[in-house]
């Protein structure tokens, strides 16, 4: 695609605008503000991949993770905020979760250890982790908040930590990754999953890209439950002290 | 002489900087009937928490038969300091599955037996038991969730105002259950009420609270002749 190929694609922006404009929406200043930084982030992101893909240098691969782990958890910690410890937490998932599908896509060979499989695929399992992270402390911090009651009869019952927090753990585990299950389902029959449109766009064999599509698709649901998981049972002792008695989040 | 079964050596505890319960020494006497009485706000219900071990005072202590309440497993202290709250919240499942969680949460299930005749001595009939809890009524909540905490047979029960979404009736019944689990089992009760009848006719003993401070206590009857020109007013209904 030419740059002025590319630039036609702004028509795309303009639409928005103008309809804006018309019916004084008021969205103007962010949707300029969203496509600037969507330009020279990619632009920018573009240009690093070219140049780490031709150096193929293991720092480089490593510096690029390090980068995306470090962006998704400063996004991801304000939804968490009123958890104490929630920044290590998420670092230590997102390390999980990158070492976990690395070392099984290339401990089994299932993709090449370049850069050019190693960085999209980190980038698409901790973007998902993260939006798993969020959909996950937004649904656990309401839970916890909403069921105090419920937590504190527990604990006066007898019941440890674990029991007591047992049902909202369990409920936000399931409602942050019903979405990821519930879109597999459809998937090829309402929509088209982006990377595999891209390939085909690209002009790559479809059944290839299905295939590709398919690998990405198990690694995302492996990253949806481990994430949740993970935090969840990161978090909930943070709610406890050691006499097990329930502390309030923080404000 | 009756021993203390919950005891307080110059207790303070604090919320946010907030002081809830200004130095609290008094003791609950064991196998005996306490009553505690004061207007809304007095630190009654936070009093409960910390003899349950659900708070930890800032400062002074808090013996549980003679032994500091942190020697006591957190777990096994709850269970044998059993607490009935006045919001009588309910878990999500039915009246059986309500009743059996103090065993469930220890891997036990109940006997259908005693929860029929749980249920019967606190006033519920026992066809409720496949009822989903969260439609019972707010009376019905607060019988099943003395039901409830007994299941752990505590040797302490401490009741948060249990009685007051109740009519007459069922009032009457549920202090004839406290007064007879008082005297066959022994078991210490303490219990908050703003019924001041209620607590001269049921308590052995009362504990006068008021602004986090522990006014008067004594015999019940010091309800009828208080020392303390604030207790005066209180009994009087001039304080609410």
């Amino acid at each position: 695609m030419s740059y002025l190929t590319l630039s036609l694609t702004l028509i795309f922006v303009l639409i928005p605008l103008i309809l804006s404009r018309t019916l004084k929406l008021g969205l103007e200043k962010d949707t300029l503000i969203a496509t600037i930084r969507s330009i020279v982030q990619l632009l920018a992101v573009g240009y690093v991949l070219q140049y780490v893909f031709e150096v193929d240098n293991i720092i480089f691969i490593v510096l690029m993770i390090l980068l995306m782990i470090g962006a998704a958890t400063q996004n991801a910690r304000k939804k968490g905020a009123t958890i104490h410890g929630i920044t290590w937490k998420l670092i230590v998932t997102f390390v999980f979760i990158e070492v976990l599908t690395q070392s099984i896509l290339l401990g089994f060979q299932i993709v090449p250890p370049t850069p050019q499989y190693i960085i999209p695929i980190s980038g698409m399992v901790i973007g998902n982790s993260m939006v798993l992270g969020i959909l996950f402390l937004n649904r656990f911090t309401a839970e916890v908040e909403s069921r105090q009651d419920e937590t504190e009869l527990i604990l006066t019952l007898g019941g440890t930590p674990k029991q007591a927090i047992h049902t909202q753990l369990i409920t936000s585990i399931k409602a942050s990754t019903i979405p990821t299950i519930e879109s597999q389902k459809t998937i090829g029959l309402v929509q088209l999953p982006g990377m595999m449109s891209g390939q085909i766009i690209a002009g790559a064999d479809p059944v290839q890209a299905v295939q590709f599509q398919l690998l990405i698709l198990f690694i995302l649901l492996t990253t949806a439950v481990v994430t949740s998981i993970m935090l969840g049972f990161l978090s909930y002792p943070t709610l406890f002290n050691n006499r097990m008695q329930f502390l309030k989040l923080k404000s | 002489m009756n021993q203390a079964a919950i005891e307080f050596q110059h207790v303070n505890y604090s919320v946010d900087g907030l002081h809830i319960l200004k130095n609290i020494t008094g003791s609950f006497l064991e196998g005996k009937i306490t009553t505690l009485v004061g207007p809304s706000g007095a630190g009654k219900s936070t009093l409960f928490k910390l003899c349950n071990g659900l708070r930890s005072p800032d400062s002074g202590e808090i013996l549980i038969k003679g032994k500091p309440i942190e020697v006591y497993d957190p777990v096994e202290l709850r269970r044998n300091v059993g607490i009935a709250l006045q919001s009588a919240t309910m878990v999500k499942g039915s009246v059986l599955e309500n009743l059996e969680l103090p065993l469930s949460l220890q891997g036990k299930e109940i006997d259908l037996e005693f929860a029929r005749e749980l249920l019967h001595d606190v006033g519920l009939a026992d066809n409720i038991l496949e009822r989903n809890a969260k439609d019972l009524s707010g009376g019905q909540r607060q019988k099943l969730s003395i039901a409830r905490t007994l299941v752990n047979k505590p040797k302490v029960l401490l009741l948060d105002e249990i009685t007051s979404s109740l009519d007459r009736v069922s009032q009457h019944d549920i202090e004839e259950l406290i007064e007879k689990i008082n005297e066959k089992y022994g078991t210490t009760m303490i219990w908050i009420t703003h019924n001041l009848d209620q607590a001269l006719r049921i308590g052995h003993c009362t504990w006068v609270m008021m602004n986090g401070e522990l006014i008067e206590s004594g015999d019940s009857s010091l309800l009828m002749n208080p020392n303390d020109k604030r207790v005066q007013d209180f009994v009087k209904g001039e304080i609410e």
